[in-house]
């Protein structure tokens, strides 16, 4: 039978030679991930379940990047608690405060690799299918029963296949295609779905840009975002990771499969408006819009990739001094390359603020929260209400290249206007 | 299950539900304190034990925090109606035990205040004389949902 690549994954992770969407099916897990926030329910569950070791410790991978270093003594009791975890059950993937944002660090340090099922504790986990792999967000609870017997049951889903083709514009970044795609499916438009993007577009991206797309599917409601392997990702692969992986290919005729076209080739930049991630409109609606803080950084936009960009167009410029800017690289790797390219000194001459890789102001739990009435334009995924700080703030979401424009006006700024 | 009923709107998403600066919180109860304070900061101190959640389309969508599900639980929830439901959210709730009814249309029919009465059995739900129908669950959701959640679900198994 014609399958999708999440189809053949799932079938091959559930021991069968075929499934078909809608099918409830028991998976084997290759990658289960937990962080700081999520992962001590995760480990309260577990032992509620009465068992006493993980099913495979090599298997689980453990960091912190949502509140490090610890802002708050509940903070540091959970990472206590996920220290001991670690050290009691022997798993060795673990990485502390220093490493980064789990959906940058994962792939960077070779646990991601096409044809696995990865599941984390974090809805953003559908990022690494940008790598070939099936990865979903789970729960707490759906980590315990993975923790305790190494499976989970999947409904395998339908696919959306983006077919992504055109040359964008100067300035106009993978961001800009992944805002455009959610402001017309709207937040719900791919509830239950796996989103496949493929296209010359998505050929001609790197591996950062891909993770950009798949990072955002949930904000579709996606179940995955997932783009076939191809010599980039075996390349990427290769150079971090020593596990066998299998490439898997849609099947065009496949059964469950829908297609969308979308034509990048006249797109502007866009910009996700306050307070939901489907209110996209084209930078020209919304110029001129006052900030009161930029964030570059996040598992969606704190790439090496990212900072190069914003960098470029900050260099020798100073930002406002109506806006305050955060800096926050996605991982170490990312961070010190940062450093060695010069571009934090870049950073710092121009105003901002340089923070230790961590999740930052993302989700309105750490460092960097907005007070009543502020504006942030942030490179990060979502912009709910309140989920940077005081629930009368605003968010509006933007590439790393707008927000570094914006930076140095004060407002948002097409880099076309530097 | 009978109760009275707290109406939302659509797309009502987990920082909504529990904004991210209550995730250092694990327990139950003290998160409840703070259920749904992203839209009603007073909305912990009217709810009752027993009450019903009533929304529009893509309940719970946004992060994975089960924190939300567990903040409707401590506060003692009977059961979420609403036209849809976000994907994680719907896994996190059924594995808490919290009954999630699916009744596409049903945000039409109810306000906050309305007195309703479910009977999960037959897939109904009953305000004054009025019947809407929910989406039956699947046969093992209704297995996990009747052993109180996942976790006890699984203690009796062998995998
Ligand atoms: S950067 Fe933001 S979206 Fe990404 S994992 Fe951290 S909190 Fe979640």
């Amino acid at each position: 039978m014609s399958m999708t690549i999440s189809e053949k994954i799932l079938a091959k992770a559930a021991g069968k030679k075929e499934v078909e969407a809608g099918e409830i099916i028991m998976a084997n897990i290759d990658v289960a991930m937990m962080h700081d926030l999520t992962g001590p329910l995760a480990v309260e569950a577990f032992k509620k379940i009465g068992s006493e070791k993980v099913w495979d410790p090599s298997k689980v991978v453990v960091l912190f990047d949502h509140q490090v270093p610890a802002d708050s003594i509940e903070a540091a009791e959970n990472h206590i608690i996920m220290r001991k975890f670690v050290k009691e059950q022997g798993i060795e993937d673990f990485y502390d405060v220093r490493e980064g944002i789990c959906h940058q660090v994962l792939p960077e340090k070779g646990h991601v690799v096409p044809g696995d099922v990865i599941v984390g504790t974090d809805s953003h986990t559908c990022t690494h299918g940008a790598l070939g792999a099936f990865a979903t967000g789970i729960g707490s609870t759906d980590m315990a029963m993975v923790l305790a017997t190494g499976k989970l049951w999947f409904k395998v889903p339908e696919t959306i296949r983006f077919e992504i083709e055109g040359q964008p514009k100067n300035h106009v970044c993978a961001k800009d295609i992944i805002l455009y795609i959610i402001g017309k499916m709207g937040i719900d438009g791919a509830t239950y779905k796996a989103c496949e993007f493929t296209g010359s577009t998505v050929k001609n991206m790197t591996i950062s840009e891909r993770l950009v797309l798949c990072n955002m599917a949930i904000e579709m409601g996606g179940k995955t975002g997932i783009i076939e392997a191809d010599e980039k990702t075996i390349e990427y692969v290769k150079r971090r990771s020593k596990k066998p992986y299998n490439i898997m290919k849609t099947d065009p005729d496949a059964p469950s499969l829908e297609s969308m076209q979308v034509n990048v080739e006249s797109l502007e930049p866009q910009i996700a408006c306050p307070h939901n991630v489907d209110n996209v409109k084209p930078i020209s609606e919304v110029e001129g819009t006052e900030i009161d803080q930029i964030f570059i950084g996040s598992c969606t936009n704190g790439r090496i990739e990212d900072l190069r960009y914003a960098a470029k167009i900050l260099k020798g410029g100073e930002i406002s001094e109506r806006v305050r800017m955060l800096v926050i690289p996605a991982s170490r790797e990312v961070y010190t390359k940062a450093l060695d390219e010069g571009l934090i000194k870049i950073f710092i001459d121009a105003g901002a603020i340089v923070c230790n890789p961590c999740c930052g102001p993302c989700l309105g739990g750490h460092i960097g929260l907005l007070g009543p009435g502020e504006v942030s334009l942030s490179t990060s995924n979502r912009n709910f209400k309140g989920r940077q700080g005081s629930p009368e703030s605003e968010v509006y979401l933007s590439s790393a290249a707008v927000a570094a424009a914006s930076a140095i006006k004060g407002k948002i700024t097409h880099p076309n206007n530097i | 299950m009978k109760g009275k009923v707290w109406k939302f709107e659509d797309d009502i998403d987990t920082d909504q539900i529990i904004p991210g600066r209550y995730l250092v919180i694990r327990d139950p109860k003290k998160l409840a304190k703070h259920l749904m304070e992203g839209i009603d900061p007073q909305f912990p101190d009217k709810v009752k034990k027993g009450d019903f959640i009533v929304a529009g389309k893509n309940f719970g969508c946004g992060s994975s925090r089960e924190h939300a599900p567990l903040a409707l639980k401590g506060a003692g929830i009977s059961a979420v109606i609403a036209e849809s439901f976000a994907r994680i959210f719907y896994r996190n709730a059924i594995n808490l035990g919290i009954p999630l009814l699916e009744a596409p249309g049903i945000s039409k029919h109810l306000k906050t205040g309305d007195e309703i009465e479910i009977d999960l059995e037959k897939g109904i739900i009953k305000k004054d004389k009025r019947e809407f129908k929910f989406k039956k669950l699947p046969e093992f959701m209704v297995e996990i949902l009747k052993k109180g959640g996942l976790i006890p679900y699984l203690k009796n198994k062998n995998w």
